[in-house]
Parts: C-alpha cells; structure tokens; sequence
C-alpha cells in the first residue's frame, strides 16, 4: 500500500497507507483527514478537495484536465501552479509517498 | 449504552451528524444505529459508477472502520429502531429506544436520519423476479446482476434515478425503453427546455421515451418479467427499473407525535416540532435555506450533508442556521448536469449556449432576481451562479 502524506496548515503531516485505484480525496475523507471536504464524493462538482501537491511529485500526477482547470480556477480562494483536486488523483504504486498540502480554506 | 447521543439511520446524514458533533467537541458517547448491513455508504454511485461496474463495493464507503473507533463512534449494523420515547421527567431530548433486535438504549440527544424509501408501484406484476427498484446497495447489486443478462431494459419513471439507470443500461449496449407518465422528464426539478433536451439526448443515443404513457400492468411468466403492458402497448422486457420517487420514513417521528408533512418537518436549525430533537437529510421538509421561506424537500447528498453538520451543531448547543446553497448533480453518458439553487417559483428563464451542442446552461429568475442554474457541460456557468447565490443579498428597501 502507498502511502500518501498530508499536511495541514499548520505543518503537521499525516501518513496514511491508500488503498492502489483509490482517490487521494476518498483516502483523506475516509480516514478523517481535515481540510479535505471532498463534499460531492469526486465528482467534480464542488472543488472542496483542493490540494497543492509536493513539487516533487508534479511531473508524476500530471496537469488538471479541461473540467479541473475550470474548477479550479473559479472555484478556489488561492490558486497556485500546484493546485489539484485530490479527487481527480489517482493513488497508485508510482505515487509512493506523495506528499499533498491542504490549502487555508475549503469553497 | 447509558446516556449519550442516538442517531438513528446510517445513512449520509447520520454519519454527518456523528461526525460533525465530534468535530464541534462532544465528548459523550454516540450511537450509530443503522438498519442496512453493510456500513455507511454512498448512494450517488448506485445509479452510475457502481451500476456501471467502473466502481466496486470498497470505493463507496464513506469512512474507514478506524475512522469510527478513533473517534469513539459506536456504529451498529443490521439493526433497526422500532420504538422510541421521550421521557416526561427527563431533560428535554432524552429518552429510551429499542432496537428490532431487542437491544434496549438509553440516550440523552436524539437525532433523526431515517432517509426515506422507494415508493412501490401498486401494480399487478409488481413483485416478478427482475423488476428492480434502486435506493440499497442490495437493489444496485441486484440491478447490477440483471444488467448483465438482461436483453430489453424497461425504465419505468422519467425522473434523475430512472435516467441515470437507463444511460447505463443503454451504454452497455442493451435496447432501453423509459416510460413516464408526465408529459415531460424531470419535471419535478427542472424547465421544459431542460426536459426537452434530455428527452433528445437519450433519443439520438437510441433510447425509445414514452411521454405520457400509462403501465396497466408488468406482465411474466413462471416468475419472471417478460414485459411491460401499458395501456396501448405492451413492451417486451426482461429487466424493469422502477424509478418513481421516495416516501420520507415518518414512523418514528409519529411515534413521538412530531410534526409530519410529506416528511419531517424542521426549521434552520435542523429542530423538530420537539426542538430538543434534530432530523436531517431525505426524511425532513425544510425551509428554503436561501429564503427562509415555505416547505422544501431537497433529496440530495449535499443537503443531507449540510443540514445533518446545521443538526450536530443544533445539538451540541451552538446552533446556527442552514444557509447553504442547495445543490445537486446527475451523470448521464457523457453529459454532467449540474444544479445550483431552488428553481420554485421562477417566473423567467435564460437560456445561455446551444442545448444542440449539449453543452449550455439555463438561469432562472424570479422578478429579476436570480434563484437557480442547471448547466448541462458547462461547470463555470454552474459556479458563478452558485457564488452568487451564496453572498448574502442586500435586503430589499
Ligand atoms: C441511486 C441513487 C442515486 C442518487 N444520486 C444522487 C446524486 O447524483 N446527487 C445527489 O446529491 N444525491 C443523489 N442521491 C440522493 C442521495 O443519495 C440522498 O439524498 C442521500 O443519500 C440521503 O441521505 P440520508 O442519510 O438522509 O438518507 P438515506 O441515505 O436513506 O439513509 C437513511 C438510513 O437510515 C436507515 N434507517 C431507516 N430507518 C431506520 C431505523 N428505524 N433504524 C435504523 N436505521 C434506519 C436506512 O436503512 C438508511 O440506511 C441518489 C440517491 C439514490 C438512491
Ligand atoms: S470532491 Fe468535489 S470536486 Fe473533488
């Protein structure tokens, strides 16, 4: 199982053991990570699972498709070239260790 | 258990409610008591993703088993409550409850998240074997199973479930009928022109959509489902999905004498007519949460999870009122329907894009004042309008 890491706000991290096929939104969620709302299950409709992902780690998850981009650029208070939904990523082997920030506030 | 909170129904509002009052520092203890025997889980995907077999089982639960026992959530499966009552002498809000089972609980916090129930169809037929309702994920497993053998697919209600069941029954390939006895789809949630574009949308996909049409009777031989007879046709079927509505679950606010109105009825703060007891999700009526105003139902996960949080706060003693803006989703093929706002009332509409690109979006107003959207493909549209809604309105002179 791949682990993924969190960290709040404050700096504090949490690593959880994800499940392979799992978003890292559903992982957070299920395990009660805070700052991660994931209100409409991943289903692109609410943007309440944004995430800076580590740099590190950005070549391997990709850039946000057409929908995301549109999400994310209406929808979150604070922007960045890191800016993901955690729902629209994919846990698998590869991403061992990923390491994703949650932003200040949820929409 | 001895003292405590109760909440009865683990669905997506009970677990909210749970949750949240953690969240907010209870520290007393909660029970969980749901009647399904699997534990909490999501319904959204019954009609897409796991109806579709792109989603299994794993992905739909809602919190990981350490999830619970971290925070000290006591969650029970497989049992229902049958009796509950308040005690005259105790604080307001305490009571007892028994289980079907016969397991006795004390608690002093009661929460209603009950959901509500497939309405049947008191039809002759209605109990062949391949005649499938879909709120459980027992029905979807079901649903699912037949799907896979199934040749001709009869939906019977042109509402979101019966759509979304009919996108993926055509989608694997099988010859799907919808029968609606409206003289449009949706048309409960939703304007004519979205209506009609649906009923287009799923028409060039080669689904046959029968407005206005009446089943007398779900006809079978030996048991099973041969076809649908309506009362100018009969259509041959081998798989029905029945699709017309819920019926809030009452019984136990009745018990205790609330007050019921198609639904339990609450105000902003998720109280019931006894407001020492909360309710949230499909079992409530509520006001209008951007108004205040009237009696609404609004049957989705986003409300079930914004007033079950409005609930656990109610009931921990920091009460604050339901304000979100209602929302709502549904995935047919490739086409995403997104809903922001209460259409109730709309005296004009906006039409922004081409529904014949099917991707546009509709706005609607009354006296000028912007209430709701339903964008079809077009999430920034969906958006603004959900942003607007959510800033509080100047108050009128
Ligand atoms: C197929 C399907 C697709 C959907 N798609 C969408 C969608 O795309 N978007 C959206 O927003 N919403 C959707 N919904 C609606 C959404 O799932 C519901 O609004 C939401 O699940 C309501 O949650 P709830 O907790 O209020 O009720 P429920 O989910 O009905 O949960 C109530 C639970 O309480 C239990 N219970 C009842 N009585 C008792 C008792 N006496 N003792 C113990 N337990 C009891 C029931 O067994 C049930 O498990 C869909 C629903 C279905 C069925
Ligand atoms: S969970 Fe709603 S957009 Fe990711």
């Amino acid at each position: 199982m791949p682990k993924v890491i969190f960290v709040a706000l404050g700096g504090a991290r949490r690593t959880i053991d994800a499940a392979v096929g799992d978003s890292v939104m559903a992982t957070a969620v299920r395990n009660g990570v805070p700052g991660i709302v994931g209100e409409c299950g991943g289903n692109l409709s609410c943007a309440t699972c944004h995430v800076y992902v580590h740099e590190d780690f950005l070549p391997l998850v990709g850039s946000p498709a057409d929908l995301e981009d549109d999400m994310l650029d209406l929808a979150v208070s604070d922007r960045r070239p890191t800016s993901r939904l955690a729902c629209q990523i994919t846990v698998t082997e590869a991403l061992e260790g990923l390491t994703v920030e949650c932003p200040e506030a949820q929409p | 258990m001895n003292g405590g909170a109760l909440i009865v129904g683990a669905g997506q509002a009970g677990i909210q409610v749970a949750a949240s009052m953690r969240d907010y520092g209870y520290d007393g203890p909660i029970t969980l008591v749901g009647a399904e025997a699997q534990p909490p889980y999501q319904r959204p995907p019954l009609s897409k993703e796991f109806l579709a077999g792109t989603a299994d089982l794993a992905s739909l639960h809602l919190r990981t088993p350490g999830f619970y026992a971290e925070r000290g959530i006591d969650v029970v499966t497989a049992d229902r409550i049958v009796r509950l009552q308040l005690s005259p002498a105790g604080p307001p809000g305490a009571g007892t409850a028994l289980t079907e089972r016969g397991r006795r609980l004390v608690f002093d916090r009661l929460a209603l998240t009950v959901g509500a129930r497939p309405r049947r169809l008191p039809l002759p037929g209605a109990d062949l074997d391949g005649v499938c309702y879909l709120r459980v994920l027992d029905d979807a497993t079901r649903l699912r199973a037949h799907l896979a053998r199934a040749r001709d697919v009869v939906v019977i209600g042109g509402g979101f479930i019966g759509l979304e069941a009919a996108a993926v029954a055509r989608s694997h390939g099988r010859n799907v009928t919808v029968v609606e006895a409206g003289e449009r789809l949706i048309s409960r949630s939703v304007a004519p022109v979205i209506s009609e574009f649906y009923r287009q949308a799923h028409a060039r996909r080669g689904v046959d959509i029968r407005l206005g049409a009446t089943v007398a009777a779900i006809v079978g031989e030996q048991g099973r489902v041969t076809g649908v007879r309506l009362t100018d046709a009969l259509l041959p079927a081998d798989l029905v999905v029945v699709g017309v509505g819920v019926v809030p679950r009452t019984e136990l606010a009745e018990q205790l004498g609330l007050e019921c109105d198609g639904g339990i009825v609450v105000d902003e703060f998720a109280r019931t007519s006894e407001p020492a007891v909360v309710a949230a999700g499909d079992c409530t009526v509520l006001p209008n949460p951007l108004t205040g105003q009237g009696r609404l139902r609004l049957e989705s996960m986003p409300n079930a999870v914004g007033q079950a949080r409005v609930a656990a706060a109610t009931l921990v003693g920091k009460p604050r009122p339901y304000t979100d803006v209602p929302w709502f989703w549904s995935d047919q093929y490739d086409l995403k329907l997104q809903i922001a706002g209460v259409t109730d009332g709309y005296d004009q509409i906006v039409v922004r894009g081409d529904p014949g690109t099917e991707k546009f979006a509709v706005r609607y107003y009354r006296q000028g004042r912007l209430l709701a959207v339903n964008a079809v493909n077009s999430a920034p549209d969906y958006l603004a309008v959900r942003k607007t809604l959510a800033s509080p309105v100047p108050a009128a002179g």
